[in-house]
C-alpha cells in the first residue's frame, strides 16, 4: 500500500500532499520538512531509494525522483515493488506533462486541485488504480468537461437567484 | 453579500503567498484570507463556499489549520453541481480523517452519490469512500460497492474494486461478500479493472483464510495462464512502459501467486513453469523489466521449495549487483539479505560482486552490501573477506569508517581461527580507524593479549612497530601502551621470537619515548595519560637505567588539573625516588585476565575465548568486575589480586602482607579508586625509609602466620582480625601498619622483643590551672616510633575554650600530632580532652625523646599562654 504522495520543491515548499494513511496535520508538516531534509542532502548520482523506518514506521520505503525543481516522493510498505513505484512516479509525471503541456512547477502551483484530481485517478485508498496515461487523460478530461458546462449552467441561475432574492 | 469573501480569487490568493519574501508576510496573508474565509462560513455563505474550500485546502497544505472548514466540505458534497462536490470530495479527503465526528455526517450524502445517474459523481464517491472510509462507514456501504463492482463502466468497477480492499481492510468479517464479485473481476477483459481485479484478490487472501482457499482452489490454474498470456502476447499497447508490456499486471499477478503459493506445495508446483519463462525471458535493460525480474524473484524465494528455481532467482539477483542502476543494485542487496537465510550456498557464489558493492559510490549500497557480507561471513571464509575488508577500510570515506569498523571487528571476535589472527587484524583495525573503534573492542583486545602468553613478545613488538606510523589513533596509542607498559623487556630482549617475525633493536629508551610521545600528544585524553603514567611506572621497574628520565616525565603531570593524573603523578614520582627496591615487585606483571568472565560480560561473546588461563582460579575483583578499568588498573588493586607467586621475596612480602592484611578492609581496593585514607595508609606504608636489603627466608618466616614461632607473636597479633579490623579508617590507626614496616626495613632483631613492654605514664606538665598526663605505647614491630595519648585536665574553676596544643621535637626525632578530642575543657578536672602524639626516634636506643610543648587557650574570653619542656620521658622510647 502506498502511504503517501508528496511533491516538494526545492525550497522545500510543500507543493502536494497526499497521505493515505492517517496523519494529524502538525504530523504530516514534521514529515514533509523531515523527508525534505532527507533528500536535499542527498547526493546526485545515488539511488532513489530512502530507508525511512524512522520517518514513517516499520516497513517502509521511500522512493523518490528529482524533476526540474520538484522532488516527487511516494512512500509505500513492502507490498509494493519498489521498481515499479519508479514506473509509476513515471506515469503521473507523464500525465502531468500531457495535461499542463510541459508541466513546471507554477502549473502544479496554481492548479493543484486539478492535480489533485489527476493523482485520484492514479491511485485510491493507497492503492494503484490505474498505470496507462491516456486512461488516466480520458477519465481527467471527462472531469473537466463535466466542470466546465455546470460552470455554464450554473451562472445564470446563480445571477437569478441573487437578484430575485433582492 | 459578504463583504470580506467577495475579495481574492484562489489564483490571487497563491499569487499573494507566493509574493511573500518572508514566512511573517506569509503568515499575515493567510491570517487575513482565514478571517475572510470564516466570516464567510459563519454568513453561511453560498456563493463562494466552493473557492473558499479550495483556499483552505491550499492553505491545509502549507500547514496551517483548517479545522473551520470541514463542515464547509460536508455542504459542498451535499450540494447538487459536479464542481461543487468534487471540490466537496477533494476537501473531505484532505481535511478530514476517518476519526473525526463529522464524518459521520457524510454517510448519507455518500449513500445518495454512490447510487447517483451520473457515474462521475459516483466515481468521486467512490474515491473519496477509498480513501477516508471508517469501520462504520464501511458497514454502512459495502453492500453499494459491492453492488457497483458489477457496473456497466470499467472505470467504475475498478474505483469499486480498491474501495472494496479498503473496507475489507476496515471490516474483515465483510470479506466473504466480496469473493464471488471479486473472481469475476479476474475475468476482466479491460485492463485496468483487472489490475484492481487482482489486487482485491491478493488483499482478500491476506485477511480472509477462506478466500484463501477459495481463490487457491479455483484460481491458481487460471492465473498461471492469464501469467502466461501476458508475458507471450502484447497485451495492450497502451500499456508499454518504456516497451516492456504492461509491467504493472506483470507485478500484479506475480504477487497473487505468491499469496496463492505460500504454504502450498501444489499450487507453487502449478506455476513454477511460468516463473521460471517469466525469470528467463524479461529483458533486464530496463527498469520495467527488471521491476518484473525482481518480483518474480522474491515470488520463487517466498513459494515452496524448488531449488533449481532458487537457484535461477539467486543468479538474476547477482546479475543486479552488476548493473549500472543503483536502484537495481539496492533492491538486489535487500532481496539477498532475505535470501541468505533460505539459500546461503547460492547468495555465497556472490560474494565477489557482493564484496564490490561494499565500495560502491552510493553510500546507501555501500551500507546494505556491508551488512550482506556479514551475514555471509562464516568460518571458512572469513580470512579473505576480513582481507578485502581492512584493505578496502584504508581507501574508505570518513563517514563510512565508523560501520565498516564495527563490522570489521564483530566478524574478527565472532570468527577469528586463532588468536595471531585476530591480534594481526586487529592491529590493522587499530592503525587504520582507531578512532572509530569502540572501547569494548580494545578491552577486549586486551583480555585476549593478557592470555596468550606466548604471543606476547610477537604483539608487543607488532605494536611498536604499528606505532611508529600510526600515533595518531587513540584506542591504537592505548593498546600500545598498556602492552609495552606490560610487556616492555620483551621488546628490548626479544623473547618468544616468532618465525615470521623480522627482528628490531629496541633499547628501553626507545620504549619510554613511545610512552613519552603519547603522554604529550594533544589529542590524548584522560584516560590514555592516565595509562601511559602506569605505564612508565611499570617501565621504570622494567629499566631501570631509564627510571630518572621516567621519574621526570612522570614529574611533568605534577600540576595537572585532573586530580586523576596529578595524584598519579605525585604518587608514582614517590615510588620510583624512594622506594628503588620494592617498586621492581610493585609493577608486576598484571595477572592474566579471565576471558570467559570478560565476554560474559559482554554481550557478544568470543569465539575465541575459552578459558585457556593457565592459573586457573583466578579472581580479580577489580579487573573483572569492570573492565574498562582493568588496563587502568593501579598500585592498589595489586594488594587484592592473589597473583601467582612473583619471583622477588620482596614482592612476595609486600603482596602477601596486603593481600592478607588489607583485603579484609574491601573498601580500600574496591574499585580503581581507592578511598583517600586507604591511600594515606598506603602512602605511609610506603613511606619508610631506606629499609635495607632482606633475605628472603627471613620475610618468609616473619609472615607465615600458622608457623609456632615465638618470636613471631606480634605479627600473628596484627594480622589477625580485631586489629585488622580497625585499619583504613585513620592514618592514626594506620601506624602500627607502618610501625610493622619499618620493623621489617629495620630487620633488628630485637623489635619483637621491644613489642609487650609496657612504660609507666607520666605527668608530662603541671600548672596551677593545666595539667598533662602521657600514657605510652609502641607500635607493635616498631621500636622506633612511640604513640603517646596525652591527656588535658583542666584544674582552674573556668571553662578554657578554643584549646590548642602544640609540641616541637628535636630534629632527631618526628611528631605527628593528631587532631584533638576537643577544644573546650571543661572546668575544674570535669573531663579532658585528649590528643593522640606519635613520635619516631631516629637515634633510637642512643637519644631519649625530648619535647617542647605550647598550650593556648582561652578563658573568659582572654587569650592565656603556657609553655614548658618535658624531660622526663621514660627511658629507651
Amino acid at each position: 500500500m502506498i502511504k503517501a504522495v508528496l511533491v516538494i520543491n526545492d525550497k522545500g515548499k510543500p507543493r502536494l500532499s497526499k497521505f493515505y494513511e492517517f496523519q494529524p496535520p502538525e504530523k504530516q508538516q514534521e514529515l514533509i520538512r523531515s523527508v525534505y531534509g532527507v533528500l536535499c542532502s542527498r547526493p546526485e548520482n545515488v539511488s532513489n531509494f530512502v530507508q525511512s523506518n524512522q520517518l514513517f514506521g516499520l516497513d517502509s520505503r521511500l522512493v523518490y525522483k528529482t524533476f526540474a525543481t520538484l522532488y516527487f516522493v511516494f512512500i509505500f510498505d513492502s507490498s509494493e515493488n519498489e521498481l515499479a513505484m519508479l514506473d509509476l512516479m513515471q506515469v503521473f509525471v507523464e500525465t502531468l506533462d500531457k495535461c499542463f503541456s510541459n508541466v513546471c512547477e507554477l502549473d502544479i502551483v496554481f492548479n493543484f486541485s486539478k492535480v489533485h484530481t489527476i493523482l485520484d485517478e492514479i491511485i485510491l485508498g493507497g492503492q494503484v488504480l490505474e498505470t496507462s496515461s491516456t486512461e488516466i487523460m480520458k477519465a481527467v478530461d471527462e472531469i473537466s468537461r463535466l466542470e466546465k458546462a455546470s460552470n455554464a449552467m450554473t451562472l445564470v441561475p446563480k445571477s437569478i437567484a441573487t437578484w430575485q432574492s433582492r | 453579500m459578504n463583504p470580506f469573501s467577495s475579495g481574492t480569487r484562489l489564483r490571487d490568493m497563491i499569487r499573494a503567498v507566493r509574493a511573500c519574501k518572508t514566512a511573517a508576510e506569509e503568515r499575515a496573508v493567510i491570517r487575513k484570507e482565514c478571517a475572510a474565509i470564516r466570516a464567510a462560513v459563519s454568513e453561511n455563505d453560498q456563493d463562494y463556499r466552493h473557492r473558499n474550500l479550495a483556499k483552505l485546502m491550499f492553505i491545509h497544505m502549507l500547514g496551517y489549520p483548517t479545522h473551520f472548514g470541514q463542515m464547509e466540505c460536508l455542504k459542498l458534497i451535499a450540494a447538487a453541481g459536479f464542481p461543487e462536490k468534487r471540490i466537496g470530495y477533494l476537501g473531505l479527503m484532505l481535511l478530514l480523517d476517518e476519526r473525526q465526528e463529522v464524518l459521520m455526517l457524510v454517510t448519507n450524502s455518500l449513500k445518495q452519490d454512490l447510487n447517483h445517474s451520473n457515474q462521475y459523481i459516483v466515481g468521486l464517491a467512490l474515491c473519496a469512500l477509498g480513501n477516508i472510509c471508517s469501520a462504520e462507514m464501511a458497514r454502512d456501504l459495502a453492500p453499494e460497492v459491492e453492488r457497483l463492482l458489477q457496473f456497466r463502466d470499467p472505470n467504475i468497477r475498478k474505483k469499486a474494486a480498491l474501495c472494496s480492499i479498503r473496507i475489507i481492510k476496515k471490516v474483515p468479517d465483510l470479506a466473504e461478500n466480496f469473493i464471488n464479485a471479486a473472481a469475476s473481476l479476474l475475468k476482466e477483459k479491460h485492463h485496468g479493472a483487472l489490475i484492481t481485479g487482482v489486487q482485491l484478490c491478493t488483499d482478500l487472501c491476506r485477511v480472509s483464510e477462506e478466500a484463501l482457499e477459495y481463490f487457491r482452489k479455483k484460481c491458481t490454474e487460471s492465473m498461471v495462464k492469464l501469467l502466461k498470456e501476458v508475458v507471450n502476447s502484447p497485451y495492450m499497447p497502451e500499456y508499454d512502459i518504456a516497451g516492456i508490456a504492461d509491467p504493472f499486471l506483470h507485478i500484479r499477478l506475480l504477487r497473487f501467486l505468491r499469496v496463492l503459493g505460500q504454504g502450498d506445495a501444489d499450487a507453487s508446483d502449478l506455476m513454477n513453469d511460468i516463473l521460471a519463462q517469466v525469470a528467463t525471458k524479461s529483458e533486464s535493460n530496463k527498469n520495467a523489466g527488471n521491476a518484473i525480474l525482481y518480483e518474480c524473484v522474491e515470488t520463487i524465494m517466498s513459494i515452496e521449495d524448488n531449488s533449481g528455481l532458487r537457484v535461477l532467482a539467486i543468479n538474476i539477483l547477482g546479475r543486479f549487483l552488476s548493473n549500472r542502476d543503483n536502484n537495481i543494485r539496492y533492491v538486489a542487496l535487500n532481496m539477498l539479505m532475505k535470501a541468505i537465510t533460505v539459500e546461503g550456498q547460492a547468495v555465497q557464489r556472490h560474494r565477489a560482486t557482493i564484496l564490490e558493492c561494499v565500495k560502491d559510490n552510493d553510500a546507501s549500497i555501500r551500507k546494505r552490501a556491508l551488512e550482506l557480507v556479514y551475514l555471509l561471513v562464516n568460518e571458512t571464509n572469513v580470512m579473505p573477506l576480513v582481507k578485502e575488508l581492512i584493505e578496502f577500510l584504508e581507501v574508505s570515506d570518513q563517514d563510512f569508517k565508523g560501520d565498516l569498523t564495527a563490522k570489521i571487528c564483530s566478524i574478527v571476535e565472532k570468527f577469528s581461527p586463532e588468536k595471531i589472527w585476530y591480534i594481526d587484524q586487529m592491529l590493522k583495525v587499530l592503525s587504520e580507524a582507531g578512532n572509530f573503534v569502540k572501547d569494548e573492542v580494545w578491552h577486549a583486545l586486551i583480555v585476549v593479549i593478557s592470555n596468550a602468553s606466548d604471543l606476547h613478545g610477537y604483539t608487543v613488538r607488532s605494536l611498536y612497530r604499528v606505532f611508529q606510523t600510526s600515533s595518531e589513533q587513540e584506542s591504537l596509542v592505548r593498546v600500545a601502551v598498556w602492552c609495552i607498559g606490560e610487556y616492555g623487556e620483551m621488546l628490548v630482549n626479544n623473547v618468544g621470537m616468532l618465525d615470521i617475525e623480522d627482528p628490531i633493536t629496541v633499547t628501553g629508551s626507545d620504549a619510554v619515548d613511545i610512552i613519552e610521545i603519547a603522554i604529550k600528544r594533544h589529542s590524548s585524553d584522560l584516560t590514555t595519560r592516565a595509562m601511559c603514567l602506569i605505564a612508565l611506572l611499570k617501565l621504570s621497574g622494567r629499566f631501570p637505567s631509564c627510571s630518572q628520565r621516567i621519574r621526570e616525565i612522570i614529574v611533568q603531570n605534577k600540576g595537572s588539573f585532573l586530580l586523576e593524573l596529578q595524584q598519579r603523578s605525585i604518587e608514582f614520582s614517590s615510588i620510583i625516588e624512594q622506594h628503588q627496591n620494592i617498586r621492581s615487585t610493585l609493577v608486576e606483571r598484571m595477572p592474566v585476565l579471565d576471558e570467559a568472565t570478560y565476554s560474559g560480560k559482554r554481550a557478544g561473546s568470543l569465539s575465541a575465548t575459552g578459558p585457556t588461563s593457565n592459573a586457573a582460579s583466578l579472581n580479580l575483583p577489580n579487573g573483572v568486575a569492570k573492565p574498562s578499568a582493568a588496563p587502568l588498573v593501579d598500585l592498589l588493586d595489586l594488594s587484592s589480586d592473589d597473583v601467582p607467586a612473583p619471583s622477588s621475596s620482596g614482592g612476595d612480602f609486600l603482596q602477601d602482607l596486603l593481600g592478607v592484611d588489607l583485603s579484609p578492609a574491601a573498601s580500600l581496593s574496591g574499585t580503581g579508586q581507592a578511598p583517600k585514607s586507604g591511600t594515606d595508609v598506603l602512602l605511609d606504608l610506603l613511606s619508610i625509609g631506606s629499609p635495607p636489603a632482606q633475605s628472603s627466608t627471613s620475610t618468609a618466616d616473619i609472615l607465615s602466620p600458622s608457623q609456632d614461632n615465638t618470636s613471631v607473636s606480634s605479627f600473628q597479633r596484627i594480622s589477625s582480625p580485631p586489629s585488622l579490623s580497625a585499619q583504613g579508617s585513620s592514618p592514626a590507626q594506620a601506624a602500627p601498619m607502618m610501625d610493622l614496616l619499618d620493623g621489617f626495613s629495620s630487620s633488628s632483631p630485637v623489635a619483637a622483643e621491644d613489642n609487650g613492654l609496657t612504660y609507666p605514664s607520666i605527668v608530662a606538665f603541671e600548672s596551677s590551672s593545666l595539667r598533662i598526663n602521657f600514657d605510652f605505647s609502641k607500635a607493635p614491630g616498631n621500636p622506633q616510633t612511640t604513640l603517646i595519648q596525652a591527656k588535658f585536665s583542666n584544674l582552674s574553676p573556668n571553662v578554657y575554650t578554643d584549646f590548642l596544643f602544640q609540641a616541637a621535637v628535636p630534629k632527631f626525632l618526628q611528631l605527628h600530632l593528631d587532631p584533638a578530642s576537643g577544644n573546650t575543657l571543661p572546668a575544674s578536672v570535669n573531663g579532658s580532652i585528649m590528643q593522640s602524639l606519635r613520635v619516631t626516634n631516629n637515634q633510637h636506643g642512643k637519644k631519649p625523646l625530648v619535647m617542647r610543648i605550647r598550650i593556648a587557650y582561652k578563658v573568659n574570653g582572654k587569650d592565656t599562654l603556657e609553655e614548658g619542656q618535658i624531660n622526663n620521658f621514660p627511658p629507651d622510647l
